[in-house]
């Protein structure tokens, strides 16, 4: 299926692009006419991808983080953010709510918060090679998609 | 993001305004728990009238606070949440820890 608008963008992996990460995402995805709960899900699924690649796959290096956003027609979006980190070796283990490797105050929801707030998630990741992760979100479509 | 502090008697309430992300955690966290620490709450009251976005750094903050305030018998009320904010409270079952309540309505009281 072929999108019918596509931005990309590759951004440092620091903390404090973690806030431009996902208001670029929803700036991006506002054309197609979301809801206010719809554009708040998103943002907090990029959000969570992006510290992934931040404290996980980058850990105390910087990385480039790099994010794919297609929007298809009939409200369809589908977004991937893929790191060249240190790959995560169990990703069912990885994605268990609770499950964290980070300690201090990392609550290991990420995943959850992920799952939860797209339709649909995956996660491709290599050891040594680093993580992709692809969201899919069906809007619920309020006017014409143009 | 910033943390304004007050304190009244036995209550200590931080007013949080901004983003609360991973970057911004440690700064609240650290500001929220030197008023903890110095002023001994029995009660601490986080109000998110002014938070504007969460993702799950801020399940850890609440986790962490919660887990500072209970061995001292303290208790931890979270007010004014958006709904955003307190759909990502609840799919971390935040509403078993602490008090809740959704621009001023209540919602779960357990401990």
């Amino acid at each position: 299926m072929k999108s019918k608008n596509e931005f990309k963008m590759t951004l440092d992996g620091r903390s404090s692009n973690e806030s431009f990460a996902r208001v670029a995402v929803a700036a991006f995805v506002s054309q197609l006419d979301p809801t206010i709960e719809e554009l708040s899900d998103i943002k907090t699924a990029v959000s969570e991808a992006v510290t992934n690649c931040i404290v996980h796959a980058y850990k105390e290096k910087i990385g480039p983080i790099f994010i794919t956003v297609k929007l298809f027609g009939e409200g369809l979006v589908r977004i991937k953010i893929r790191d060249k980190g240190c790959g995560i070796p169990d990703v069912k283990k990885a994605m268990e709510p609770l499950y964290t490797t980070a300690g201090g105050e990392r609550a290991g929801l990420g995943f959850a918060v992920m799952e939860s707030f797209m339709d649909k998630i995956h996660v491709h990741s290599t050891v040594g090679k680093g993580t992709t992760v692809s969201f899919r979100k069906q809007l619920s479509l309020r006017s014409a998609d143009d | 993001m910033s943390v304004r502090i007050e304190c009244s008697g036995e209550a200590v309430t931080a007013y949080l305004d901004g983003e609360i992300d991973h970057h911004t955690a440690k700064g609240i966290r650290e500001e929220i728990d030197a008023a903890v620490n110095t002023n001994l709450p029995t009660l601490l009251i986080l109000d998110f009238r002014d938070v504007t976005f969460m993702d799950s750094s801020g399940i850890g903050l609440v986790m962490g606070r919660y887990k500072l305030l209970s061995p001292r018998g303290g208790e931890l009320h979270i007010t004014n949440t958006s709904p955003q904010i307190f759909k990502v409270m609840k799919l971390a079952g935040l509403n078993r820890l602490a008090v809740i309540d959704k621009g001023g309505r209540r919602v779960e009281i357990k401990k």
